[in-house]
């Protein structure tokens, strides 16, 4: 029982995992979509911002360090995005054929999490690799392994809190409110564009309340080898911000109605 | 395991309505079992409980041997499902779509090649299997889910309208694979349907459900023949004068049964060439003018009018002449 039950398990996870690839492959125009905006803010944000400001403290504001910046906000948008996802399988009628199978939901959830995390970090990569092109230069090949490690725990983390948002919105309209409310106010106050280490104390208070920060600043600290938030806190923070996401949104999920 | 569905007191409430009302009612194995009823009856609602998607308030069922709320994952395996929208991922091909069933049911990957293989020349749907489903008509949609729902050698197969809006050469292909299924795989069906065509022509056995609760059950041929003898229908000059026609019937008594619909009257009677001119008669007596008569055996349509509330009993009149003149209306 033991055994077949973790098959199954495995199975449920890799199936649901697998629709998720096959949907990712056919959709060309996301991928280029997604990978548009992004790019858009290094080149010409990174060129603007390298003309006008300096860091306080000597360090250079340009396109390398807006690179990890836009890697997390990438990791964010499509991780949410996957999460949220559920909405339309729940509107196309998808879900009921995944409810009504002989699987444990958790282990579907989870499976969509894998799916949605997956195509993040793809996302994630390819704007890392971009930004290399374009002359962004990382500390080192270790620090870009650690780099993807840092997408996919942040990406779980985003991706249970998108499956709990889902699981409690009733139309694909609130999908959109949520999409504006959330994603923003998340990337802005992230210190994706900017530096952390000297801000007001209202700002600096909803910045370090943001699980986004530890994820670009994590990022920033493996790519460029420097970051305001020790890379340790930011590990811890994301970590516990992942499992209790997946937690939240297993458990959301399995109540969920159709 | 003597029956393959089996309810009792089976009970839904979704706030203050109450969708299904104590619902007991058995299916045996191979049988193909339908519920006809008006939108919104609780067909659905009944449907759903026994697959397993919501739970029910009251009452227990019991789906090939396991207890649909405590035994939900057994009675998972042991179903298939085609539900009234479509839930086909329109982003994968057929064959993806078989396939990532197969998946969750755990079928390995040489039964779930053999398995689609079969199940798509059921459904004669081979040729588009590696097309986006996108791209398939409703019609093909239908026979996607319904090769999909057999996939997993599924015991009992729930259709829930298996029809809706299709166009009438698709639902008799429809009808021909429900039936070959049934006779040929020995699965058991249920479906919901509001179509009497449907019910009359698929159903060994037809429950009648309205307001949540059976009203009737029985083979279509029992249930037509309940009405006794043949229907005369007679169309009225004005609408208005159809109370006053069925008290006149209902009075005489010469009827079995009197039901209305728009601006036609019903009478069941037996022997109704014969009764043709007395029934004329009574109408000219009581000076309402008719535009037409025919006569013709009953069909579920009557069966359905009579049970679903638009319909009186006649046996039941004399009792309630004393407490006046009670249309049986449930409708809202």
């Amino acid at each position: 029982m033991g055994n077949t039950s973790f098959n199954r398990a495995i199975q449920t996870v890799y199936t649901m995992w697998l629709r998720e690839m096959i949907r990712f492959s056919r959709s060309k125009s996301r991928i280029i979509g997604a990978l548009a905006t992004p790019l858009f803010f290094l080149v010409i944000l990174g060129a603007g911002f390298s003309s006008s400001f300096q860091v306080k403290g000597g360090g250079s504001f340009d396109k390398g360090f807006l690179a990890p910046g836009l890697i997390g906000m990438s990791v964010l948008f499509a991780s949410l995005m996957g999460g949220v996802s559920i909405i339309w399988d729940r509107e196309f009628g998808f879900l009921k054929e995944i409810l009504i199978a002989p699987v444990s939901r958790f282990f579907v959830s989870l499976g969509k999490a894998m799916g949605g995390v997956t195509t993040a970090m793809i996302q994630g990569i390819l704007i890392m690799i971009i930004a290399w092109i374009i002359g962004v230069r990382y500390v080192s090949i270790w620090g870009v392994l650690l780099a993807i490690m840092v997408m996919f725990i942040s990406g779980i983390g985003f991706i249970g809190l998108g499956i709990a948002i889902a699981s409690k919105i009733e139309s694909h309209e609130g999908f959109q409110m949520v999409m504006s409310f959330l994603t923003m106010p998340l990337v802005l106050l992230s210190g994706a564009f900017f530096p952390i280490s000297n801000l007001p104390g209202w700002l600096k208070t909803l910045v370090y309340l943001n699980p986004l920060t530890y994820g670009v600043e994590a990022l920033r600290w493996c790519l460029l080898g420097n970051s305001t938030i020790p890379i340790s806190i930011s590990i811890i923070v994301l970590v516990l911000f992942s499992i209790a996401m997946t937690a939240l949104g297993g458990k959301l999920f399995g109540k969920m109605r159709v | 395991m003597q029956y393959a569905i089996e309810t009792s007191a089976i009970t839904k409430n979704f706030d203050e309505i109450t969708a299904v009302n104590k619902i007991s009612i058995t299916v045996k194995p191979g049988e193909l079992f339908g519920l006809l009823g008006p939108n919104g009856a609780g067909k659905t609602t009944l449907i759903n409980m026994l697959s397993t998607m919501i739970e029910p308030s009251g009452g227990s069922a019991f789906v090939w041997g396991h207890n649909i709320v405590k035994e939900a994952d057994y009675v998972r395996q042991n179903i298939g499902v085609v539900f009234q929208d479509t839930t086909l991922d329109d982003r994968l091909t057929g064959r993806e779509n078989l396939d990532l069933h197969g998946r969750l049911y755990g079928l390995d990957g040489k039964t779930r090649k053999d398995r689609i293989k079969e199940v798509l020349s059921l459904v004669e749907l081979t040729e588009r299997a590696d097309a986006i489903v996108k791209t398939y008509s409703g019609g093909m949609m239908r026979r996607l889910e319904i090769a999909r729902g057999l996939m997993h050698h599924p015991h009992v197969l729930f259709l829930d309208e298996p029809t809706l809006g299709l166009d009438p050469q698709t639902r008799l292909h429809i009808w021909d694979y429900i039936k070959l299924l049934n006779k040929e795989e020995g699965v058991t069906i249920m479906l919901t349907t509001h179509y009497m065509e449907e019910a009359d022509k698929l159903c060994d056995r037809i429950a009648i459900i309205d307001h949540g609760e059976i009203v009737a059950l029985d083979t279509p041929q029992v249930l037509k023949n309940m009405l006794g003898g043949d229907v005369i229908t007679l169309e009225l000059e004005k609408p208005g004068d159809i109370e006053k026609l069925c008290g006149t019937y209902q009075k005489n008594g010469c009827a079995n049964f009197v039901s209305k619909k728009e601006n036609e009257v019903f009478i069941t009677v037996k022997n109704g060439e014969r009764e043709i001119p007395h029934v004329l008669a009574l109408a000219s007596g009581a000076g309402i003018p008719i535009t037409s008569v025919s006569l013709r055996k009953p069909t579920l349509d009557d069966v359905f009018i009579h049970y679903t509330g638009r319909a009186i009993r006649d046996k039941e009149v004399s009792e309630m002449e004393e407490v006046g003149y009670k249309m049986r209306s449930r409708r809202k």
